[in-house]
């Protein structure tokens, strides 16, 4: 396939087939770094503050959080809408891109993958813990029982949210190890021993043949195809929770696609964040070039700016509507006691990203990991804007609270991200970070190597060529 | 069951692709050939058919969609109507999310039980293939010894690759 070579390489230095091999296995073969060490512990210690408050939890009862009855929702779904934001980048990366034949996927796919999986988990620990009883978790479900059979009720949200949720997080996962597939079978082939054993396990008998790859392009494709719109309906189906009830604030037809759209900002920013220390540490910048952080950053930005509109048409239909409560609860978001969160949020989401309209600020790292936490911060205080200061004013004055969290509620936030944490660190020593064999694929395409062949054949000078077509991609 | 096999190693995929055409022209019969990476156009120039995994998805489609949409339907609509302020019980547009979602989990978990099936992937299976390092950076042709003509080995010799004689289970 004819590919120009005025495009910038998504591989760089010097490769070839068997030295990615050598560079993506080798960490999983050596011992881990200092650094894994530190971060794993760190991580770890984070887990078992979320054990511990758990725990506590379960023993004691939902009331344990600084929840009352006008603000029934707090950090418990805030949490829990931030993590199935996270998750959203994942999918998008490896399903949407690969139907639009996007090369520079092949180097952030898996890790974003993981990362999906890793932060649904951490979803669904929410909901589930704030149904009070997880043990009875299954009565969710449509099974038969001995109440006539008493089904559950279709026509609720929060039951679609349970299939959306588990469908999500069941498909991801297997997209995913179908994909994985293959570089097992890589670390086997090189491994002696109960590594061997392990790989062998797990890598199910592949062989690499021609009629392998053909069914597995085959698979890929399809679940790639079933994934983009699963991944549009999870988090419209999320929004649904808020929509269709008859709060102010909640109770907007726009919140679908401005869902969606700050679900893929925030999960492209906690890739970035990831995947700007995991290339340093793990030495992988010949892999996540810095085109790779580019083409990431013009993602926030255009999604940053679809959240950013959205803000500012759900403050105009709220003034035109003419409706009271729909005015009074936007003009209290900004004015009202909650009006930090409020600012934080707007800072955060709207003006940073707006930031990488600058090609400079693009391709720095320290840019781009600074303004990756700050979009971070911001889609944690969208949601908790959206649902806190939507609920502490109730219809009646006399109902009107304030909310602050308790210690648990804080203790199993800094757990999630420890949860979160350590299940990375697992995949990072265990598994290949990047897709080994996609990124042979296009090898020979995007390569600075074998860009650079076939620019000499066709007697053309790069460096001019690249003065050109500056900042294009 | 072991067997003996030509094998010819390439360690780029262009002179394979162009080794598979050549070889398949002159009317050798190859038996497998084995990539580290998806080779595009090899599966054509094997004259392999597509494969037929599409067609298992879109009958698994169908059935999750209709098994979705019929087990709520019965439930809420036949089995336990209920009276929730004189509305149908039949909410058709109700139940869509929860069909959408039940035909793309069985959708997914359908198709990819047939390739495992299919390609015989099984937790735990020894891998059939004629050289460790194709999962890394070799490309390689088997040919089946039975059958092949006396001057197959030379003419891969020819075409760039480097070529053995095994015997192994492929």
């Amino acid at each position: 396939m004819f590919e120009s070579p005025t495009r910038r390489p998504l591989i760089t230095g010097k490769t070839s087939y068997s030295q990615i091999t050598e560079d993506i296995i080798k960490p999983i073969e050596a011992k881990p770094t200092k650094w894994w060490y530190l971060g794993f512990t760190v991580s770890l210690a984070a887990l078992g503050l979320w054990l511990l408050s758990v725990t506590y939890l379960l023993f004691t009862g939902v009331g344990v959080w600084g929840l009352n009855k006008t603000v029934d929702w707090g950090w418990d779904i805030t949490n829990f809408v931030w993590w199935v934001g996270i998750g959203h980048a994942g999918t998008l990366i490896s399903a949407v891109l690969l139907l639009f034949r996007q090369k520079w996927r092949t180097a952030v796919n898996r890790s974003a993958e993981a990362m999906t999986i890793f932060a649904v988990v951490c979803a669904g620990s929410y909901p589930l813990l704030h149904a009070g009883r997880p043990w009875l978790i299954y009565w969710v479900f449509p099974l038969p029982n001995t109440y006539g059979s008493l089904w559950s009720n279709f026509n609720s949200p929060l039951l679609w949210d349970v299939f959306a949720i588990s469908t999500y997080l069941t498909v991801s996962l297997v997209f995913w190890y179908v994909g994985l597939i293959p570089d097992l079978a890589t670390i086997r082939d090189r491994a002696v021993g109960i590594r061997r054993k392990i790989y062998g396990l797990m890598s199910f008998g592949w062989n690499g043949s021609a009629k392998g790859w053909q069914r597995f392009e085959s698979v890929s494709l399809i679940l790639a195809g079933l994934s983009t719109p699963l991944v549009l309906s999870v988090h419209t189906i999320v929004s649904f929770d808020f929509a269709t009830s008859v709060i102010p604030g909640w109770h907007t037809t726009i919140f679908p696609p401005y869902f969606v759209a700050g679900a893929v900002f925030s999960g492209f920013a906690m890739v970035q964040t990831l995947l700007i220390i995991m290339r340093k540490s793990m030495r992988l910048e010949q892999y996540i070039t810095l085109n790779h952080i580019d083409v990431m950053n013009k993602i926030i930005l255009v999604t940053g700016s679809i959240v950013g509109s959205a803000y500012i048409t759900e403050f105009f239909i709220a003034w035109y509507s003419a409706v009271p409560y729909e005015q009074y609860a936007f003009a209290n978001r900004m004015f009202g006691p909650y009006w930090w969160a409020y600012w934080t949020m707007m800072t955060c989401n709207v003006i940073t990203p707006q930031l990488f309209w600058s090609r400079k600020l693009r391709r720095s790292l320290t840019a781009s990991f600074i303004i990756s936490i700050f979009v971070n911060i911001g889609m944690w205080f969208e949601r908790f804007v959206i649902i806190v200061t939507s609920l502490h004013r109730d219809y009646l004055p006399s109902s009107w609270l304030m909310y602050s969290p308790s210690w648990v509620e804080i203790c199993m936030y800094i757990g999630s991200l420890g949860l979160f944490f350590t299940l990375f660190f697992l995949f990072a020593k265990f598994l290949p970070v990047i897709a080994v064999a996609e990124v042979k694929s296009i090898y020979k395409t995007s390569s600075e190597e074998e860009i650079a062949k076939t620019a000499a054949k066709e007697g053309l000078d790069l460096q001019q060529a690249h003065a050109h077509t500056k900042g294009a991609h | 069951m072991t067997k003996k096999y030509i094998l010819g190693l390439f360690r780029d995929e262009e002179p394979l692709l162009h080794a598979v055409n050549e070889l398949r022209k002159e009317g050798n019969k190859i038996h497998e050939v084995y990539t580290p990476f998806p080779v595009h156009g090899l599966d054509d120039a094997l004259g392999y058919k597509r494969s037929r995994l599409p067609r298992a998805a879109f009958l698994f489609g169908c059935l999750g969609g209709t098994l979705g949409l019929s087990m709520q339907a019965w439930m809420l609509g036949v089995d336990w109507p209920m009276n929730i302020g004189g509305k149908p019980a039949l909410a058709w547009v109700d139940f869509v999310p929860v069909t959408f979602e039940l035909t793309v989990l069985i959708t997914a978990l359908g198709m990819v039980a047939t390739y495992l099936v299919a390609s015989d992937f099984i937790p735990g299976n020894e891998p059939k293939m004629p050289d460790p390092r194709i999962t890394s950076d070799v490309f390689c042709i088997a040919i089946d010894v039975e059958g092949a003509s006396a001057t197959v080995g030379s003419r891969l010799r020819q075409l760039g690759a480097e070529v053995q004689e095994k015997e192994v289970e492929l």
